[in-house]
């Protein structure tokens, strides 16, 4: 008799091939509330918001925590709270979108998986992002689960969290304030000349690296790559070829335009003294 | 310091001079948020408000919230406050610092100076003691820079303001000048451990990520033509206000000749008719309209100008000085 006699579990492949990128102001967010979190609460849960990009992968930008209550067996979520804060933010930005949810604490208990089902009735495949504050293992872990089916035949066994890649992506103008982010106290904002020192300071370690990466593998002492050669080859050629001279005329014509502007601006500057003089001490009687 | 040992009710009961403020102290997580909400919605300039504790000559901002954009004014008033208030309670409720020390916004190329500004502060200020704005510039940000400020009206200068009264000897008087409106206060930047511990495990070893090409990018004439394009615009403007006092100085002058000369009218009629035995004429009449007191335009406009233009004069000698380090690495790559 064909009948279904044998049922194979089946774990539905990583056909789901999401991904997440990660706004570092999230991460901010998380500690932040954990270290603000009530004396008794163990660990800190939220919501995340973001948006999905069109090539799959979850974007995920913001954050907020949601009050609960946990014990050993049940979990209470305040979802008013979690409605109230939801059109807050959307009343700001109406493209962040319920993407998951997250938790401190290192893996993934119990109880996540109820707050897990709370959150998919909310969107469709919703992401799990733990964040390690306790420093399990001695490292800072973040790590991104969705939840999979199993499935036994056509009865559904249990939820499997699975872990995704997760992407620390910095905005450009975040990346300039990274040192400032750094520390637990830094006295002052860096200015613009500061800053260029910076930068050019990494810029001149990056290259001191290449020098000593090649030097060792033309002694021998590395194994060569072929791919980082050609790359650097690349680099190295991308310089434009000009003459000496077409150059020099380049930056001279660059400097003499910066030059103009720095006086036109000092001058500005003189006038507008003189005007305030002439204007406050000017007396009639 | 003996203050530090004082208790909050013993603070809250003597009615002190409070402290000047000397430091904002920021949160590294508010930063990041004024920098996203203001990166999203530029060119357009947003707002947003500031939470966090008063303590002593610092100020510390602990946490924000940005302000939806506003579409008709009228109607949004009261659903503004709404938000507002629903914002606070939800912040309360995760144990938040729930006092506003202030407000956020963006500008486009430094252009923050306006009366706007300063009727706002007026406004906090009726509310909070001491409250502080924080003017955070995308554009600048885009050359590698972190242009974030922390703003005060300068207290003399809100005296000056709820007196509405601008003329010029009120401010010899105080010694005021354009440079006394604004006071910048330097900002420093606080981490909790647990964070600084996070990105500091987060942030990746090689140099190749770390490095903000943005910084060392050649082009920078686009940024440089808008600001003097705005310069221009500015100029123009403070030249209209120099007309203006002009020709209220002209008018001055004139309408004291006027009275110069009725007066002596007036006294050869009065030598007249002493000698005719009648009774002179008072040498004052005040219904005469030469005697109006003419009102002197305010210089607030002219200050508010003459800030803004020192402002981009100021970015404009930043970036060339940015501009010429750059051009000088270019030239040492080169000699190779």
């Amino acid at each position: 008799m064909a009948s279904s006699g044998q049922t194979v579990l089946q774990f539905s492949s990583s056909s789901t091939s999401v991904s997440a990128r990660v706004h570092p102001l999230v991460i901010f967010n998380i500690c932040d509330f954990y270290v603000r979190r009530a004396d008794q609460a163990e660990r800190v849960i939220g919501t995340l918001l973001g948006s999905v990009l069109p090539d799959g992968t979850v974007d995920i930008r913001n954050s907020y925590a949601v009050p609960h209550n946990e014990s050993s067996d049940q979990v209470a979520l305040d979802i008013d709270y979690h409605h109230n804060m939801l059109l807050s933010h959307q009343k700001v930005n109406p493209k962040e979108v319920i993407v998951g949810w997250f938790s401190t604490g290192f893996g993934v208990t119990g109880g996540s998986a109820l707050i897990h089902e709370f959150y998919a009735r909310e969107v469709s495949n919703p992401v799990h992002l733990t964040v390690d504050t306790g420093f399990k293992n001695g490292e800072a872990a973040i790590k991104g689960f969705v939840s999979i089916n199993l499935s036994l035949g056509d009865q559904q066994l249990a939820a499997q969290f699975q872990e995704i890649p997760l992407d620390l992506r910095m905005v450009e103008a975040e990346r300039v304030g990274f040192d400032v982010l750094k520390p637990t106290t830094v006295d002052k904002i860096p200015n613009d000349l500061e800053g260029m020192e910076a930068s050019m300071e990494r810029l001149l370690a990056l290259i001191d690296d290449v020098y000593k990466y090649v030097d060792d593998v033309v002694e021998g002492r590395v194994a060569p790559d072929n791919d980082i050669g050609q790359f650097l080859s690349d680099t190295v050629a991308s310089i434009p070829k000009l003459s000496p001279h077409e150059f020099d005329k380049l930056v001279n014509d660059s400097l003499q335009d910066q030059l103009l502007l720095l006086y036109l601006s000092s001058i500005t500057r003189t006038q507008l003294s003189l005007a305030e003089k002439l204007n406050t001490a000017a007396q009639i009687l | 310091m003996a203050a530090q040992s004082r208790s909050f009710l013993q603070v809250a009961a003597t009615e002190e001079v409070a402290p000047p403020l000397r430091v904002v102290q920021i949160e590294g997580l508010v930063i990041l948020k004024i920098i996203k909400h203001c990166q999203e919605f530029s060119p357009a300039l947003v707002t947003g408000q500031l939470l966090g504790l008063d303590v002593g000559s610092v100020l510390e901002v602990t946490n924000c919230f940005p302000f939806p954009i506003r579409e008709e004014d009228e109607e949004i008033e009261a659903e503004g406050a709404n938000y507002q208030l629903e914002m606070m309670r939800c912040l309360r409720e995760v144990n938040v610092d729930n006092n506003t020390v202030g407000w956020y916004q963006s500008t486009l190329f430094g252009s923050f100076q306006t009366v706007e500004l300063i009727e706002t502060f007026m406004n906090y200020q009726e509310n909070i003691r001491r409250c502080v704005c924080i003017v955070y510039d995308p554009s600048r940000s885009n050359q590698g820079v972190l242009a974030l400020k922390a703003l005060k009206l300068s207290d003399s200068f809100m005296d000056l303001y709820k007196n509405n009264n601008f003329t010029g000897e009120k401010l010899r008087d105080k010694n005021l000048s354009w440079v006394d409106i604004f006071e910048e206060i330097p900002i420093k930047v606080s981490n909790s451990a647990l964070i600084s511990a996070f990105m500091t495990e987060l942030e990746t070893d090689t140099p190749v990520r770390q490095c903000d090409y943005d910084r060392l990018q050649l082009s920078t004439n686009p940024f440089l033509e808008r600001n003097m394009e705005f310069l221009i615009e500015c100029m123009d403007d403070l030249s209209m206000e120099q007309q203006k006092f002009q020709f209220y100085y002209r008018n001055l002058s004139r309408q004291q000749a006027q009275q110069q000369a009725w007066l002596q009218k007036r006294r050869t009629e009065n030598m007249s008719r002493k000698a005719a035995g009648e009774e002179p004429l008072p040498e004052e009449d005040p219904s005469n309209p030469i005697f109006k007191p003419l009102p002197e335009p305010s210089r607030l406009e002219s200050f508010l100008v003459t800030n803004q233009v020192s402002n981009y004069c100021n970015q404009i000698n930043g970036v060339a000085g940015q501009s010429f380090s750059r051009l000088y690495l270019m030239k040492a790559l080169h000699e190779d």
